[in-house]
């Protein structure tokens, strides 16, 4: 049920020659079976891109990505998409406004061939914190919090191994964003799930990642542990400023 | 709200729009119009004084009254009559050419719109040659080289009117199309057949329904205008149009001719208009979330 990611010289060019514009210069990086890796830098930087083209929703990259040892791209799609799913920032343009909770979860299950669909709702509805009597709500009738969670439980209705999560949280309040990220992390302790998370806030990868890669102008400039967070110990100078600026911001909050 | 619950989903958006339509004066006139028009034609028989096809040459160009609320014709034929039974032919246009239309301009705008490419170029290029003619013209054309009959007529303003409906859901399809539920539901395995049909078509379809109800407007006035050239019903179809054309022979004397079938033409014609400005009103999104 888990997978690692692989990640070769991911990049993305328009035109070409002298002309061609790289947007995505070159992006490497592994994830373990199980991890949670983080991608942080300022708008712009390509993060969500990155999960973008890991998940073939942007096809016009170069390089590889391999998930469970298999390149993305030679992958059948059923296959493919029992393997990674994705979790979007904001909750109200990820659910469709004319679709009830059920539909959007058994539209999968039924593309896929996939059996006892009531039962599986049910259990995803369960896994996400939700009453199961939700499953006949329209999206206007949920919280941005309860949106978020059916929108988590869609991504795992067809029990993928990677998650992709494009900052799940930085459209909720604070309240709601603890929840869903105790959800997040109490979810990959049960099925042991690899994510690959997009944030724009430190604090979260504090208290999600194990480790983390700090993006900018399309490029990794560096890949720490968690534990560097707390004592500033990036040594490329941007990944330096950020995270001080972080600390510095978050000292202030708390002081 | 656990009340409503409990009513299937599309009939209660059915309630909640007829309710909102009626509380408007404007779009309740259309829709008690447009009922009205409804139940004449399924009861015409019943409510029809005198057969519209039976002539009587001692009775023509009588006034209204004495028995023809409306006069009658050149013929002798009972003008009201001949309305009532002219509601059948003015619905069935609007309901095959709406039935024509709505699809294939959804289906065409929707591929075109969620494909883009090259799919679109080609696509929309044919809608802007239909879209170059003036409509009346190129059903003109249609009629003259199908033959002038009713079918012939529905068939060309089929053929005319489903451009701008294209247009529209192309339109409309731009907007979603890079959505993050779309996205989801590709990340899900879903064909892009079953992405337009389950996902954009139910979108487009507010505004699809709105501009198919003017253009019913529009329909009706095709109809009748293929109709007063002699290309649409023939003789001695009670045609709302038709009746008009034969009737200009007639006007300066006897009014009536004209006057009747152009009131019905300009009633119901001004009731699809106003009940597509108060559709547009119901099934406003931003309305939508309110309920």
């Amino acid at each position: 049920m888990t997978a690692p990611v692989d990640i070769q010289n991911l990049s993305i060019t328009f035109g070409t020659g002298p002309g061609a514009v790289k947007v995505l210069p070159s992006v490497s990086f592994a994830v373990a079976a199980g991890e949670c890796f983080g991608l942080v830098g300022e708008s712009g930087s390509g993060k969500s891109t990155v999960l973008r083209c890991v998940s073939l929703l942007t096809d016009i990259w170069t390089g590889t990505v391999k998930i469970a040892g298999k390149d993305v791209r030679s992958l059948p799609l059923r296959e493919r998409c029992r393997l990674v799913q994705m979790v979007f920032q904001d909750p109200y343009g990820s659910l469709h406004p004319r679709q009830s909770v059920r539909t959007v979860l058994s539209e999968p299950l039924r593309i896929h061939g996939i059996g006892d669909r009531d039962a599986r709702m049910r259990q995803a509805l369960v896994d996400v914190g939700l009453p199961v009597d939700f499953l006949d709500r329209f999206p206007h009738q949920l919280s941005g919090g309860q949106r978020q969670r059916v929108a988590i439980a869609r991504a795992l209705i067809l029990e993928p191994s990677v998650l992709l999560l494009d900052e799940p949280t930085s459209a909720l309040d604070v309240s709601v964003q603890a929840e869903i990220l105790n959800l997040l992390a109490r979810l990959r302790e049960l099925r042991g799930f690899t994510y690959i998370m997009v944030t724009h806030d430190l604090a979260v990868v504090d208290h999600m990642c194990d480790r983390f890669a700090v993006m900018q102008h399309g490029t990794i400039t560096e890949t720490l542990p968690r534990a560097a967070i707390a004592g500033n110990l990036a040594t490329h100078p941007y990944a330096r400023e950020l995270i001080g600026a972080s600390l510095e911001y978050e000292g202030h909050g708390r002081g | 709200m656990t009340q409503t619950l409990r009513l299937p989903a599309p009939l209660l958006a059915a309630r909640n729009i007829v309710t909102f339509l009626l509380r408007q004066p404007t779009s309740a006139f259309g829709v008690i119009v447009l009922a009205a028009l409804i139940l004449t034609a399924l009861f015409a028989p019943l409510i029809a004084p005198h057969d519209p096809y039976v002539q009587n040459l001692n009775n023509v160009l009588q006034p209204p009254g004495n028995g023809h609320p409306f006069g009658t014709d050149e013929l002798g034929r009972d003008i009201f009559s001949r309305l009532v039974w002219g509601a059948r032919i003015t619905l069935t246009i609007i309901f095959l050419v709406t039935i024509v239309v709505g699809p294939i301009g959804m289906i065409v705008g929707t591929v075109s719109g969620y494909f883009g490419g090259k799919v679109d170029m080609v696509m929309m290029r044919v809608t802007d040659i239909f879209l170059s003619f003036p409509s009346l013209i190129l059903s003109l054309a249609f009629v003259a080289a199908l033959g002038p009959s009713l079918n012939n007529a529905i068939i060309a303003i089929g053929l005319t009117a489903w451009p701008p409906i294209a247009r529209l859901a192309r339109a409309e399809t731009m907007t979603f199309r890079n959505a993050d539920y779309i996205a989801a539901a590709r990340l899900q395995g879903t064909s892009p057949l079953r992405i337009i049909v389950k996902s954009i078509m139910p979108m487009c379809l507010p505004s699809v329904v709105i501009r198919l109800t003017l253009n019913m407007a529009t329909v009706i006035l095709t109809a009748a205008g293929l109709g007063f050239l002699g290309l649409g019903a023939q003789p001695p179809l009670p045609e709302w149009g038709a009746m008009i054309a034969t009737g200009r022979r007639y006007m300066i004397d006897s009014w009536w001719l004209v006057t009747f079938p152009g009131l019905s033409i300009l009633c119901v014609s001004l009731a699809f208009n106003l009940l597509g400005d108060g559709l547009r009103d119901a099934l406003d999104p931003k309305q939508m979330n309110r309920r």
